[in-house]
């Protein structure tokens, strides 16, 4: 009797403590979740301000950007500045410098594609003497800085009378994606089973017909988040295009953009931001496109291919 | 750590769902090896045009950077009279310039202090997207996406204006609503003040990589080994350095050195930044000193030594990156 009683009683204190226990996990929990929720805000709004911050101006008046008020919404909204900045010809004009860029990024990236492409597909479905070498080769290459090259790349480019024109840079930066672009194909060619082209193979094809029908297929989404990747690197790049293109009929955009940062004469913000987004914008659509791909790849390259 | 690469794998490829793009997972490398024959020519017929362009662009040019660091090269040989060789004078020029050591010493501190901020935020971003739920997860990650997506010039720029003296709205902030006295505050002309303004350029380009990278790796980390370590009574922060750090540490390592060389060689942001406002003299890095050695004093020796001690540098670095890779990976 006694004993049932106590064991019951005991039950009861432990169903009590288990329920307070709960009851403290779920505050924890919750606690938790605020705090995650917090640090989530905290996060997404350093990451997007500066961006927000950049469309905001570029869409106000200057006169208002240096207001003593802070405007966080253009209310005067205002395409002046873009008009300016893409018409204006008090500095280098807009129209040749965005044709410069693409058809450099283009050529790029054509060449470059094709070339790592071949390359790749020597280092994964051949085995030829020195191939770790060359692979090993190509890692080192990709590291080293295109400031320490600037010199003797200008004398090379001058040497070839390219410098300002757009076959010089494209030249250069063809060899400066190929290691890159090399390494990830590379890893998307490995990530297509030879034994699919063996059975192919088997069913008759010939090893080259065995790979265009097959693996290339499915290498198509590879090549183009890869060539995705290297337009933005070409169209990004500044040092090779201060150096190497710096008139203006043969400036690329962020040699461009550059010229808008005058210390003497005083920086007009609002142009300036307008110029900045404009040069923003492909690059932000097109890495929104192919990230989910690359976050992949780069590691890929990066780790294991 | 074999064990942790091979379980990765399937985050590390293409995420899609294309699974004809990821790696069969246990594939013994020796079927590959049976496939892949020696072909003869073929294989270096496919390498002709990528070795041809990476001799010409970029080992020729590497070569002569070389010789040049060896020699007398000023305005005179860019005009046409022949270079003289001078021996190590140029090197001895510069590691007896205390100016050279200034900018050394001021690009490794750098580069370190943005590395290890980066690592260390990028890996609480990397916790805090594995803890979040699906929608928060994407708002934050397009969050992220935007900072990693902006070119490096703009972002600098857009920064520069943040941090403007007059009408940034950083200083706004500061004196309207903090009632700190920041009205006309220059953050750029100190040069301390300066590359902090970097540091957090360089570094919110840099967390979204890093944070995309090891969440990656963290996805992987199995939850039956993590529940076995809760239930051993090993408390969070035990959980993440014995059980997830061990699981993610080839991609870690990778990811950071992949920082130390980025951050090592850093141009853009620095010479924009100092065109924006910054004392040029008591800001330069490796990369920025060389372009004004070279190209501003026309000094194509010395900015070529100092140019083949950065590439040395660099590929000091890269041979841990190297090995790191090769170590993970079959080659």
């Amino acid at each position: 009797m006694t004993t049932a009683m106590a064991s019951a009683q005991a039950g009861s204190a432990a169903l009590a403590h288990r329920a307070a226990r709960d009851r403290h996990a779920r505050l924890r929990r919750r606690a938790g979740s605020a705090l995650t929720g917090l640090a989530a805000l905290i996060v997404f709004v350093a990451s997007v301000f500066p961006v927000y911050w950049m469309v905001n101006t570029s869409f106000q008046p200057n006169s208002q950007v240096r207001g003593s008020e802070l405007h966080f919404w253009p209310d005067n909204g205002t395409l002046d500045n873009y008009a300016n900045v893409i018409l204006g010809d008090t500095r280098a004009p807009f129209a040749p410098a965005l044709v410069n860029s693409l058809t450099i990024s283009l050529i790029t990236v054509a060449v470059a594609l094709v070339f790592a492409f071949l390359a790749a597909l020597a280092v994964t479905r051949f085995r030829f003497r020195s191939r770790a070498g060359l692979i090993i080769a190509i890692l080192i290459v990709q590291m080293i800085p295109a400031e320490a090259m600037i010199i003797s790349i200008f004398r090379l480019v001058d040497g070839w009378h390219l410098l300002n024109s757009v076959l010089g840079l494209s030249a250069v930066y063809i060899a400066t994606v190929l290691p890159f672009t090399i390494w990830t194909l590379r890893g998307f060619v490995n990530g297509v089973p030879a034994e699919l082209e063996e059975a192919a193979m088997i069913d008759g094809l010939s090893r080259a017909g065995a790979f265009w029908r097959i693996t290339f297929p499915l290498l198509a989404p590879g090549l183009v988040a890869t060539g995705i990747f290297g337009f933005i690197q070409a169209w990004n790049e500044f040092v090779f295009a201060l150096v190497l293109n710096p008139r203006p009929e043969a400036m690329t955009l962020p040699v461009w953009l550059r010229t808008f940062l005058d210390p003497n004469g005083g920086i007009n913000w609002a142009e300036l931001m307008a110029a900045s987004t404009l040069v923003a914008i492909p690059v932000v659509i097109f890495f929104l496109l192919v990230q989910k791909r690359m976050t992949g790849g780069l590691v890929a390259g990066a780790v294991k291919g | 750590m074999s064990i942790a690469s091979s379980r990765l794998t399937p985050a590390v490829l293409p995420v899609d769902g294309d699974g004809a793009l990821m790696p069969p997972v246990e594939e013994p490398p020796s079927r590959r090896r049976r496939f892949a024959r020696a072909g003869g020519f073929t294989p270096y017929a496919l390498l002709t045009p990528a070795l041809i362009a990476l001799l010409v662009i970029t080992g020729w040019p590497l070569l002569q950077l070389g010789i040049m660091s060896f020699q007398e090269y000023g305005r005179a040989q860019v005009f046409g009279a022949a270079p003289e060789f001078v021996g190590i004078d140029n090197y001895v020029a510069i590691l007896t310039d205390p100016e050279f050591w200034g900018v050394l010493g001021r690009s490794v501190v750098f580069a370190a202090v943005c590395v290890v901020t980066t690592m260390v935020l990028g890996t609480l971003v990397a916790l805090l997207l594995n803890q979040l739920g699906t929608v928060l997860r994407t708002i934050v990650s397009v969050g992220l996406l935007l900072a990693w997506a902006m070119p490096p010039l703009s972002a600098t720029i857009v920064w520069g204006w943040i941090f403007d003296t007059q009408y940034g709205v950083l200083n706004h902030i500061l004196t309207d609503w903090f009632g700190l006295d920041f009205e006309g505050h220059s953050w750029l002309i100190e040069p301390l003040s300066f590359f902090f303004v970097a540091a957090i350029i360089i570094v919110w380009g840099a967390v979204p990589f890093v944070a995309f990278m090891l969440y990656a790796g963290l996805t992987q980390v199995p939850e039956d080994v993590l529940e076995a370590a809760q239930l051993d009574g090993a408390g969070g922060v035990q959980r993440f350095f014995l059980v997830v750090v061990p699981f993610i540490k080839p991609i870690l390592v990778i990811v950071t050195i992949l920082q130390v060389i980025w951050d090592l060689r850093v141009f853009t942001q620095i010479y924009a930044l100092q065109s924006i406002g910054g004392l040029a003299e008591q800001t330069n890095t490796l990369g920025v000193y060389i372009y004004r050695v070279s190209l501003g004093s026309a000094d194509f020796g010395i900015g070529g030594a100092v140019s083949v001690i950065l590439v040395l540098l660099l590929v000091a670095v890269s041979i841990f990156y190297v090995r790191q890779t090769v170590k993970e990976d079959a080659l």
